[in-house]
């Protein structure tokens, strides 16, 4: 079966965002994009499935400007075979980008979806769910475990309780936590190769899909700064502040 | 003008915390985007119970449903089943507390509905925009969902619970309609150790991090300080990667929110994603050995010291300021 992993980029979580000074949005000069470490995970677990002969193929795809193609060559360089690019300069929610996805799938046959269970940047955690409805398939959200069993997956899911095993049939979507794996670093010779591998530009306007954001940013602003309080110089001192100023007991 | 449906999860019957917050999320988008009412729904075992209960907070309805299909929780059949809800109650919005279980089936529910979705919401503002963090917090966005259907997660910690008053309206049953989805099944369930209090909902929470070095070290200086606050346990990411805890544990960006009374971290850094679960705290204190390390920051009391030294002297140190 093929697997098909989409990867969003999104901003370094090592360097802070700065706003627009009109709130607008942040400020997207200079930024150093990255994989969205949770669709790094999805590209991993997919290639160790294709690893195990579980899987045949792993695509890759993302939504973004010409320049996204940077992220789509890095989960090549980890051993995708191939990826598409759906072009778009616009505005991203998590509403266009599953219809985006959904129509990606339409045009070949998949036995699943892996993604990320959140992209760290609008930390919304929609979009795989979005996916599995709007196709009508079964989903396994959050999964730090996947076992693929002949049509069917039996996928360990990280719940406010612990974790929660269930079984669904494929094809599904599932989205991943951050204990699934680690992913492997892109090694020399595949960042060589994955200059060659194919990688398909799409046009957004040939899909067809409504385009209009579904959640609309107003203004963005920083949220105020929690004071730095002191420091205490023994236990003691901290069980009476604790005590005595906090009556925590 | 439609009504506000609102997913009041319960266990077993008896309402949660985070119910009681959802009810009040409810009540201020019925007031903010002036809808005519809003109507409980409570789903699987005990949710007749639960639902009449909802019902002791301002609410206008109840709609339960309680067929064996929704006794284990699956994300197809609650989507089918809030939307079954949404359609017998005449209601066009939806809210719940961003659990797990409404991370899950929210969105689902959203493309049944032809709906778009706000996840974790912090605050419903008069002009009827909706607050939320992005970016681990470090951005707060005000949006507007421009569907006329519309659902809303809402982060547990960040409003008030609702205030009961009394009603003696009854709570009314409604048929489930499943879709043609397979709904797949639940396989085992695996809780963690209990005996503590919910994260979400404690008083007091004490966090290990990697300076833990061990799931037994976590036993042996995290859990004696827990239990003399009476506390439950959360951890850092590092920590729970590492296996020094279960995977619930998680406070942060990708894991739980959490605003206790009392937050102590202890041998925490402090990363952004880390201080995204927890900076809502009223009181934060931070024992590290490190007197940089970011988490002395955002805490309000810092104790610069060796966690294997200094925590067993303050568990101990609690325990006879509270016997006193």
């Amino acid at each position: 079966m093929k697997i098909l992993v989409p990867v969003k980029r999104v901003p370094d979580y090592q360097a802070k965002v700065k706003l627009k000074a009109d709130g607008s949005d942040i400020e997207r000069e200079g930024i150093k994009w990255i994989v969205n470490p949770f669709d790094e995970i999805a590209v991993e677990e997919a290639l160790r499935l294709k690893e195990a002969g579980k899987a045949t193929e792993v695509i890759v795809a993302g939504i973004g400007p010409e320049d996204a193609q940077t992220q789509l060559r890095y989960a090549m360089a980890m051993g995708a075979d191939s990826a598409i690019l759906v072009k778009y300069d616009g505005i991203i929610d998590s509403d266009l980008a599953s219809r985006v996805l959904a129509e990606i799938y339409k045009r070949s046959e998949y036995g699943l979806i892996i993604m990320g269970k959140q992209a760290i940047d609008s930390d919304a955690n929609q979009t795989a769910q979005l996916l599995a409805a709007r196709l009508n398939l079964p989903q396994a959200t959050f999964a730090s475990k996947v076992i693929i069993e002949d049509s069917a997956a039996i996928v360990t899911r990280e719940v406010d309780g612990g974790l929660e095993t269930i079984k669904i049939a494929l094809p599904a979507v599932i989205s991943t936590d951050l204990r699934l794996n680690e992913p492997r670093y892109a090694p020399l010779p595949g960042i060589m190769k994955a200059k060659k591998k194919p990688l398909e530009e799409i046009e957004i306007a040939s899909l067809e899909v409504d385009l209009a954001p579904k959640v609309k940013i107003l203004k963005m602003a920083a949220p105020s700064k929690r004071q730095a309080g002191r420091k205490v110089e023994s236990v003691d001192e901290l069980v009476k502040v604790l005590q005595n100023d906090e009556k925590i007991f | 003008m439609g009504n506000v449906a609102v997913f009041v999860q319960h266990n077993e019957g008896i309402l949660t915390k985070t119910a009681l917050v959802s009810i009040a999320v409810a009540l201020q988008l019925k007031e903010a985007w002036k809808k005519a009412g809003v109507v409980a729904v409570c789903l699987g075992s005990g949710a007749e119970k639960a639902c009449n209960e909802a019902l002791q907070y301002g609410l206008d309805d109840g709609l339960y449903c309680n067929e064996p299909l929704l006794e284990k929780y699956l994300a197809t059949t609650y989507a089918a089943a809030l939307k079954g809800a949404c359609d017998a109650g005449d209601c066009d919005t939806v809210t719940g507390v961003a659990t797990t279980t409404v991370k899950d089936f929210f969105p689902r529910l959203a493309v049944m509905m032809d709906a778009a979705q706000a996840s974790d919401i912090v605050a419903v503002n008069g002009d009827g925009s909706l607050t939320r963090p992005m970016y681990a917090g470090d951005i707060l966005a005000d949006v507007i969902l421009t569907t006329d259907k519309r659902i809303i997660s809402a982060r547990g910690t960040a409003f008030a619970p609702a205030v009961k008053s009394s009603s003696d309206k009854k709570a009314n049953p409604f048929s489930l309609k499943m879709e043609g989805v397979q709904p797949g099944e639940v396989v085992s369930y695996e809780m963690s150790q209990g005996g503590r209090p919910e994260l979400a909902d404690a008083e007091v929470v004490v966090s290990g991090g990697r300076a833990l070095q061990s799931s037994e070290n976590f036993e042996k200086y995290i859990f004696p300080l827990a239990d003399a606050l009476g506390a439950a346990v959360g951890a850092s990411r590092a920590a729970v990667d590492s296996g020094y805890a279960p995977n619930d544990w998680q406070v942060g960006q990708t894991g739980k929110v959490v605003a206790p009374r009392l937050y102590i971290a202890v041998g925490i850094s402090g990363a952004i994603q880390h201080l995204a679960g927890m900076k809502d705290s009223k009181t934060i204190v931070a024992i590290n050995k490190d007197g940089d390390a970011p988490i002395f920051e955002v805490a309000d009391y810092g104790l610069v010291a060796d966690l294997f030294d200094a925590v067993p002297k303050f568990t101990e140190s609690i325990k006879k300021a509270k016997g006193s």
